[in-house]
């Protein structure tokens, strides 16, 4: 009886199992459930957990929200393209718009303070990767994603686009500060 | 029906039918030309995210990662997939192949949709990468080429059943079919789930490139295409464990250590493991945390367990069957006289140790919900596959190739010295590879990202210093492993070509059927401890204890980014 071979016995399901296989299987099983309950129990005692408040959006709607955001609290622009700053105050609303090829605006944000970080896209598929905390969220066009974030350090960060999305996708990178 | 011819090889004892025969040799051979032309593709994508290099312009750059990525993904898998049924249900089952005609037009639209597919991406405008997420477009023949293709592995798939039919029908053999086959029929059932899901999302994508659908869903398009696109790793998962199962069999004689674990475990992967294309959403927005939690986890990681059995049950065989040939002594006598100049079996145990240590530790990661956001769509994840689908099914499917290149192309092998260092340069430089990787994307780096240095962004990022050497080594190792990739095409076409033909057996009208299994005692008196494979099972340990090492110290990196709720 061989693998490539029918099995000698018809009922291979009364096939006796090793004392070796029952050992493992045991085990095995122990640590699926272990992991298991380990990624529910995140969700209870964990800090780390992605929100899945979702609303369906168009272009022109969160735009509308995202002008209204960043005129209320812009602090000064930089870069060539004068790309506004934001400072927004603790625990409000704050918008990020992913298009070809940049995120818009530039938030400046205070340490171990919460907000509600609002996302998604104008165009194609982009990711929101936060370096260098390497936090990566995929950003959905028609679907505005409301992700509650605490930083917990200070610092520059950069926003990498890590979704591809085109000729100059490479090009495509926001900031976030946090003081 | 009747005019079909059988032959018994003479090395392997294996009946061949000689319509199957053909049919398993076209399908191996378009195989090879995909791998072929995914390996040259291969240097153009390495060559340019070795950032020393940085060889290729963007635009380029893309297309040839596209092409790249379906060229061995799809085309090269699925052809020898196919392969791959015809022997499972065919020569195992020793009987004709059900409607070889039908077999025939399956492989011609699988021909002509990889071709069409392959030219729509070259001649520019199809730069989407394989997943093609909508509202980006290629142009229409990219979306017919995959229909095409898939309509072709569908019909392949229904040959496959209707042979194991025709098997029962003529009485070629008692009992149930063979663990390999049944393993085989796992594949099978999942590849019809993985193209019916294509056909669903591909058919109105493709309508909307014609501009006859107005729009398809971004969101909805994603759930449903990752049906397709990471179940169809999984046909893989299941065809090269039934390989395993093979060459186990084939280079120790070795026999299952319970046909009851090994069959429970394919029916845990029918069961559960279509789950994980769930994977790919763990970091979308307006998908349930629930919804999230139990798919990701195939239902409580129930294939995880499957796979976990495997990993134990095919060198435990391995085990068994040379400890009853007398290498017996201490723990891993057994495994210091495997035939390691054999690429058959090379192959095979760097494809098993590979894929569960790199692939399958990386993937559970991966696809844990929170753990997920340190690594979605970072270089980690093509690290991850490269472990899964280059190592496990890849590596596995040469390894069956130097089997076959005497038993089924009836040809000595050239270059026997060259096939036998293939496995090592190309297993271990794969190793390399995907283990750069994923410290790369440890560190954040994207995949499908053309520049890390940002050329030409207002707002640059810099990468660590360590992010770069990482990059550098993938560069390094990739053209390491493309060289092995193309010692197996020389091997394997060579032998084909010239490789001495060798005695093919007297042609039969009439097959011979499997002769009944004599029953076997199933008392052990070797290993120790009362384990039949207590070598086996101490490397078992050390798998399971690298996994929750590696799986804790990921929570912890997890625990020091920023909170998100």
């Amino acid at each position: 009886m061989s693998a490539i071979l029918p099995p000698a016995e018809r009922l291979w399901w009364k096939h006796p199992l090793d004392r070796v296989e029952g050992t493992w299987i045991l085990l095995a099983l122990i640590w699926c459930l272990t992991m298991f309950a380990m990624m529910v129990g995140w969700h209870i005692y964990g800090k780390q957990n992605l929100s899945t408040e979702t609303y369906k959006t168009t272009p022109e709607k969160f735009t509308a929200k995202a002008q209204a955001f960043v005129d209320k609290y812009t602090v000064r622009t930089e870069t060539a393209d004068k790309t506004p700053v934001v400072a927004p105050p603790p625990g409000s609303d704050i918008y990020m718009v992913a298009r070809l090829w940049s995120f818009w605006p530039i938030l400046e944000l205070e340490k171990d303070k919460t907000y509600r970080l609002h996302l998604t896209s104008m165009d194609y598929n982009h990711g929101f990767s936060l370096q260098p905390a390497n936090i990566n969220i995929q950003i959905v066009p028609g679907y505005e994603h409301v992700v509650t974030v605490t930083p917990n350090k200070a610092g520059t960060y950069s926003v990498v686009c890590n979704e591809y999305c085109g000729i100059n996708h490479h090009s495509m990178v926001g900031r976030i500060y946090v003081k | 029906m009747s005019t079909t011819t059988y032959r018994t090889c003479p090395r392997s004892g294996l009946q061949f039918e000689s319509q199957a025969e053909k049919l398993m040799l076209a399908n191996a051979v378009a195989a090879v030309v995909f791998l072929l032309i995914g390996g040259i593709l291969a240097i153009g994508v390495v060559l340019t995210r070795w950032p020393a290099i940085h060889w290729l312009e963007a635009d380029t750059f893309y297309q040839v990662l596209t092409a790249h990525g379906i060229d061995m993904l799809i085309f090269w898998i699925i052809f020898f997939e196919i392969a791959v049924l015809y022997f499972c249900s065919s020569t195992l089952l020793r009987c004709r192949l059900a409607t070889p005609r039908w077999a025939w037009a399956a492989f011609v639209l699988m021909l002509v949709g990889a071709i069409m597919n392959n030219v729509a991406v070259y001649e520019g405008g199809s730069s989407v990468m394989m997943t093609s997420y909508v509202p980006m477009m290629a142009a229409p023949s990219f979306y017919l080429g995959l229909i095409l293709f898939a309509v072709g592995a569908l019909i392949g798939c229904f040959v496959f059943l209707g042979t194991l039919v025709v098997a029962k029908r003529d009485k070629t053999y008692q009992g149930s079919v063979p663990l390999v086959t049944f393993g085989a029929i796992t594949a099978c059932i999942i590849a019809v789930f993985t193209i019916v899901s294509g056909a669903i999302i591909l058919i109105p994508t493709y309508l909307m490139s014609l501009g006859i659908v107005k729009s398809v869903d971004p969101l909805i398009y994603r759930t449903i295409w990752w049906a397709f696109g990471h179940s169809s790793q999984q046909i893989n998962v299941a065809a090269h464990i039934s390989i395993w199962y093979a060459v186990a069999a084939i280079a120790f004689g070795a026999k299952p250590m319970s046909e009851r674990v090994s069959r429970g475990a394919f029916l845990l992967y029918i069961l559960f493991l279509q789950l994980a294309s769930a994977h790919h959403l763990l970091a979308d927005p307006g998908v349930s945390t629930a919804w999230k939690v139990v798919n990701t986890s195939y239902f409580m990681y129930f294939a995880v367990l499957a796979s976990m059995i495997h990993g134990l049950t095919i060198p435990g065989a391995m085990e068994v069957a040379q400890r009853a040939k007398g290498y017996n002594k201490g723990l891993f006598e057994w495994l210091r006289k495997a035939p390691w100049g054999n690429p058959v079996f090379s192959g095979v145990f760097i494809s098993i140790i590979g894929f569960g240590f790199l692939g399958g530790i990386s993937g559970v990661m991966m696809g844990t919900e929170q753990l997920n956001m340190i690594i979605h769509n970072t270089i980690y994840v093509p690290g991850h596959f490269h472990a899964t689908v280059v190592i496990g099914t890849t590596l596995s499917f040469m390894a069956l190739t130097y089997f076959l290149i005497p038993v089924l192309f009836k040809r000595e092998m050239i270059a026997p010295k060259a096939a036998q260092w293939q496995p090592y340069l190309f297993g271990f430089s794969m190793y390399g590879f995907v283990l750069v990787m994923m410290g790369a994307g440890t560190l954040g780096v994207s995949r499908r990202h053309w520049d890390m240095a940002f050329n030409g962004a207002a707002l640059a990022y810099e990468w660590p210093g360590a992010a770069y050497l990482m990059m550098g080594l993938v560069g390094i190792f990739g053209i390491a492993a493309i060289a092995g990739g193309a010692i197996y095409i020389y091997v394997t076409v060579g032998s084909l070509l010239w490789g001495k033909p060798l005695d093919a057996g007297t042609p039969s009208k009439t097959f011979t059927p499997i002769p009944r299994t004599a029953p076997t005692v199933v008392a052990q008196s070797y290993g120790s401890a009362g384990f039949a494979a207590p070598g086996t099972f101490v490397l078992a340990m050390v798998f399971l204890v690298s996994f929750i090492l590696y799986y804790f110290i990921n929570w912890k990196y997890l625990s020091q980014v920023w909170g998100l709720s």
